[in-house]
């Protein structure tokens, strides 16, 4: 099974990390140090703390995790204040450009776009609810289309936001369920304004409450109680039932459960791959040069992350419709998940991690710690039968 | 419009790290800014936390040794300097510095520097030596639960077996080096730097 591997180098990577195996390094390092012949009892030596010493100061200088969770790093800058992270004064005619790029950034876009953003929601919240008042039907089920279209196009202008779409003939169809990559609340107005998605999601207080609501006359979405959420079989129930209704719209998911920095996809969580529907994966790929669409939640609001959305340059981004995916005989839903996650990362050009996207805020398992810990024990007292464990082949990808 | 506040990096400093630790003024200030991104406190130094919260260093059997060694006697927190002084042990071994005689200082990233590096990883309680009961406490670190009492302790003795010299029944540094002085330390314990 050709298990993907984060291969080559990202562009930002500080240090060289090769990508060897707990085993073969430390019998590399042993057998520069030693003068017994290495396939004899092959013991503790002390040489072995360097494998581990090296690899837990590689991880200090440079590691694949931390930095999904902050803004990417530019090559070179775009004219915003936030993506320049080592600022120094470069020469006058730079910071005369900058300084006429706040004016109009701040004078002249941002006002606009917030009268059209204000606009385009109090039209959602409005519409709906009259579309709401009508009788299930056809006409209901047209109209919603039509008004929800609308409203997030308009939403569109209003963070200027310039989509390029590819390969439309995958686009998801009813009774499926389409998942994407996550960067930030804007995924969502990108993709409904293409296309008609039933939502996913917990059910807020305040204006999005009120949003949600009203959307959910128009046409069915799945608003899940806070209580509810932790409750998987609820959810993995509510979720199937919409999906073999042929006639409801397709579920939008992002499986990733939080927002990643749109360098890399990580771990999918099985919840939705566990359903029996075609999945229609999406990538969605943002364009840094001119505006930094990361939501990075334990920085920024909702508000100010909106604000300084729309005064931004603009927001560019390409989506891509891949080829429905099926789950298949023998595969169980953490492989399928792996193997959409990979055609994602391979569409968007974005590096495909194994780890799980919930490392943003909590503590990594110790199985991990334990895996590594099996893996030299094996070294030092031998096995009999010396096969690689699952276990080790998922540590080959994470360290290699 | 997003506040960074972490405090630059001055010439005057970066001068003197590469003084120190040998670092080329881009990879200083490749290292400050990775230095700031895990400053989550903001506050110009690095606690025992900031560490833990990278997660293959939290799954490194050895992480909280590894941690151990940025942070001098009784202290809770490390700055800039202390960072780099203790990255630099890993520095690669450079040509023109191989054949250097002993000069005043020896450089941080010496063969002889970065084996005590190591040293310390054995040596729990600082008393430039290791005991029986050190090297179980980090044999135990790196093998988790698959080994037993009896094997580890046996292995242990073994190792104190051929390095100890003076029959002390534990390991001193010299002892330590003698028992390494084929080991290629040099490529081992480097880490090579892209730009």
């Amino acid at each position: 099974m050709s298990s993907p591997c984060p291969s080559g180098l990202s562009p930002s990577a500080i240090i060289a990390r090769e990508p060897t195996s707990l085993e073969q390094e430390i019998k590399e390092i042993r057998r520069s140090g030693s003068n017994r012949d290495l396939n004899s009892a092959s013991e503790f030596e002390m040489s072995d703390i360097f494998y581990f010493a090296r690899r837990g100061v590689e991880s200090i200088m440079d590691d694949e995790v931390t930095k999904r969770f902050s803004a990417e790093e530019l090559q070179s800058w775009n004219l915003l204040t936030r993506s320049n992270y080592n600022f120094h004064y470069i020469s006058l005619r730079l910071t005369v450009l900058w300084g006429l790029g706040l004016l109009i950034r701040y004078g002249f876009l941002l006002p606009l776009r917030v009268t059209l953003a204000f606009t385009g929601v109090g039209l959602l919240v409005f519409l709906t609810s009259i579309v709401g008042l009508l009788p299930n039907g056809r006409v209901k089920n047209y109209l919603s289309e039509k008004v929800h279209l609308m409203c997030y196009r308009i939403c569109v202008r209003a963070l200027t936001a310039i989509i390029t779409y590819h390969d439309s003939e995958n686009k998801p169809k009813n009774g499926g369920i389409c998942v994407a990559n996550h960067t930030s609340p804007i995924d969502v107005i990108i993709l409904a304004s293409d296309g008609c998605y039933a939502m996913v999601g917990q059910i807020h207080g305040g204006l999005m409450g009120v949003i949600q609501r009203s959307m959910v006359k128009a046409c069915p979405h799945i608003w899940f109680e806070r209580s509810e959420v932790k409750d998987r079989h609820l959810v993995a129930k509510r979720l199937s039932d919409h999906a073999e209704d042929k006639s409801k719209l397709p579920i939008l998911i992002f499986p990733e459960g939080t927002c990643i920095n749109n360098t890399s996809v990580m771990m999918f969580k099985k919840g939705s791959f566990e359903i029996e529907a075609k999945v229609y994966p999406v990538a969605i790929k943002y364009d840094p040069r001119f505006g930094d669409a990361f939501w990075n939640s334990s920085k920024y609001g909702m508000v100010s992350y909106l604000l300084r959305m729309m005064s931004s340059w603009a927001i560019v981004c390409s989506v891509w419709y891949l080829p429905p995916m099926f789950r298949e005989e023998g595969e169980d839903a953490v492989q399928f998940a792996n193997r959409v996650k990979a055609a994602i990362a391979r569409q968007g050009g974005l590096v495909d991690l194994l780890w799980d996207g919930g490392l943003k805020r909590g503590k990594v398992k110790d199985t991990f710690k334990e895996e590594q810990q099996k893996l030299y024990s094996k070294i030092l007292v031998g096995s009999p039968s010396w096969n690689v464990p699952m276990g080790g082949r998922t540590l080959f990808l994470l360290f290699g | 419009m997003g506040s960074r506040a972490s405090t630059l990096l001055r010439e005057e400093e970066i001068e003197e790290i590469k003084k120190e630790t040998g670092f080329s003024h881009s990879q200083i200030t490749r290292l400050y800014s990775r230095f700031s991104s895990l400053d989550k406190g903001e506050n110009g130094t690095l606690s025992r936390e900031d560490f833990q919260r990278i997660p293959e260093l939290a799954i490194n059997p050895l992480g909280d040794r590894i941690i151990n060694a940025f942070f001098p006697e009784s202290e809770d927190q490390v700055n800039f300097r202390g960072f780099m002084r203790t990255l630099a042990h890993f520095r690669p071994i450079e040509d023109n510095e191989k054949n250097k005689d002993h000069t005043a200082s020896e450089p941080l990233n010496s063969r002889t520097n970065k084996l005590l590096f190591a040293f310390r990883l054995y040596d729990l309680d600082r008393d430039d030596k290791i005991s029986r009961d050190e090297l179980l406490q980090v044999l135990r670190m790196m093998v988790g639960v698959n080994i037993s009492d009896e094997q580890l302790g046996s292995i242990a003795d073994r190792t104190i077996q051929e390095a100890d010299q003076n029959g002390d029944s534990s390991i001193s540094f010299n002892e330590f080096i003698k028992v390494l002085e084929k080991v290629d330390v040099e490529q081992k314990m480097s880490i090579r730097f892209l730009h």
